[in-house]
């Protein structure tokens, strides 16, 4: 396997480690961190400069019942946060979206199948299979789109994309992403905005599929 | 705080409270959290300290980098109704010992990170304590941040190489 080439910018990565990331981009950046201990290093140190802004922000007095009401709960029962662990080639968040069962793939004809893990007006989140060859309709984006591979690769207008890569599009793109040989290419894709697409009838079908 | 973690000593637990309740009550009053409302977050936040203390990776991270994860993470799961999806956790590799080296340069890079946003012009300042604070949107937020992150980032990355993890075999 190849090293991961296209990475996540360090101001998504910012915006990941301090909470002002939309929830469906928050996926796709958990998820390819789980895979790339490059970006993980660089939330771990936007966590770090958190730290700093926490230590120097200004106290404010606790109240007394406070502290004896924490001690108090050390050996209270509680139910351990749920762990999520990769799962084939998904990556541990996407496993947690999934609710640990696998993907309910609904065709969207020729051959690609998506199945949609979260969506919302904030924006929407879902897994995308795309088979050898194939290409993902024309489209062209009203806001940002962050496309995560997690099997297989594809190939556009920009460059190559394999395992762990990350695209990231905005307005100005216009791509046709086109999956290579081998696999199917499976990827994780979140955007803010629905997909516009050129052709007349998928922009007709797409309230129906939400793509 | 690795005396909590490796001897669940609650005499130092106690002390890390006395340290960082005041501070993490600041901190959440900040964004508009009520008194009464941001103690019940320093509560949640101070018993998961205290449960996931084997989480905590001093190589990686200084104790105040690891608590402010764990706050936003909670500040976050009760405005949204999902859970704020997190990277897969990694485990330390039972056969590195502790490197106190490394530990030390990590808290080393951290008093520097102090000293750098002390230094910063005050409207400068309070950009970066927003955007910590989660106050702004993705939009907003642009790489340079003013403060210089590069000499820790190289740091942690070490303390990450030391793991060992299935995506070294991955990859």
């Amino acid at each position: 396997m190849t090293a991961i080439t296209h990475h996540i910018p360090d101001a998504l990565l910012a915006a990941y480690a301090t909470g002002n990331l939309p929830q469906a981009y928050s996926l796709v950046v958990a998820a390819h961190v789980s895979l790339c201990l490059d970006c993980r290093a660089t939330v771990e140190a936007h966590q770090a400069a958190g730290g700093v802004v926490l230590d120097s922000v200004g106290a404010e007095p606790v109240s007394d019942r406070l502290k004896s009401g924490v001690l108090d709960l050390l050996d209270a029962p509680f139910v351990p946060e749920p762990r999520f662990q990769r799962s084939g080639v998904f990556p541990g968040p996407v496993v947690e979206a999934l609710k640990g069962k696998p993907p309910r793939w609904k065709s969207l004809g020729l051959g690609v199948r998506q199945s949609i893990l979260a969506a919302d007006r904030d924006g929407s989140v879902r897994l995308l299979s795309i088979p050898p060859g194939q290409a993902v309709p024309d489209h062209s984006h009203n806001g940002l789109e962050l496309t995560l591979v997690l099997e297989g690769s594809f190939r556009d207008e920009t460059g190559r994309f394999a395992v762990g890569d990350v695209e990231v599009a905005d307005q100005s793109l216009e791509h046709t992403p086109i999956a290579e040989p081998g696999p199917a290419c499976i990827c994780l894709a979140a955007t803010d905005a629905p997909l516009r697409f050129n052709a007349l009838i998928p922009r007709l079908l797409q309230p129906l599929f939400r793509i | 705080m690795l005396a909590v973690r490796d001897q669940r000593d609650r005499a130092a637990f106690a002390a890390l409270f006395d340290h960082f309740a005041p501070r993490l009550k600041g901190f959440v009053m900040r964004s508009g959290t009520s008194p009464a409302q941001a103690e019940e977050i320093v509560q949640e936040v101070m018993l998961t300290i205290w449960r996931k203390a084997g989480q905590f990776d001093p190589a990686r991270a200084q104790v105040s980098a690891w608590i402010y994860q764990i706050t936003r993470n909670r500040q976050i799961d009760m405005i949204r109704k999902d859970r704020r999806p997190r990277p897969e956790e990694l485990d330390q590799d039972p056969e590195t010992g502790p490197d106190p080296g490394q530990m030390l340069a990590v808290e080393q890079e951290a008093g520097q990170l102090k000293q750098a946003l002390t230094r910063l012009k005050p409207n400068q300042r309070e950009m970066i304590e927003k955007a910590y604070l989660g106050e702004l949107t993705h939009q907003e937020i642009s790489s340079q941040t003013g403060l210089p992150l590069g000499t820790i980032k190289s740091r942690i990355r070490l303390g990450l190489d030391r793991l060992r993890h299935e995506l070294k075999e991955l990859r």
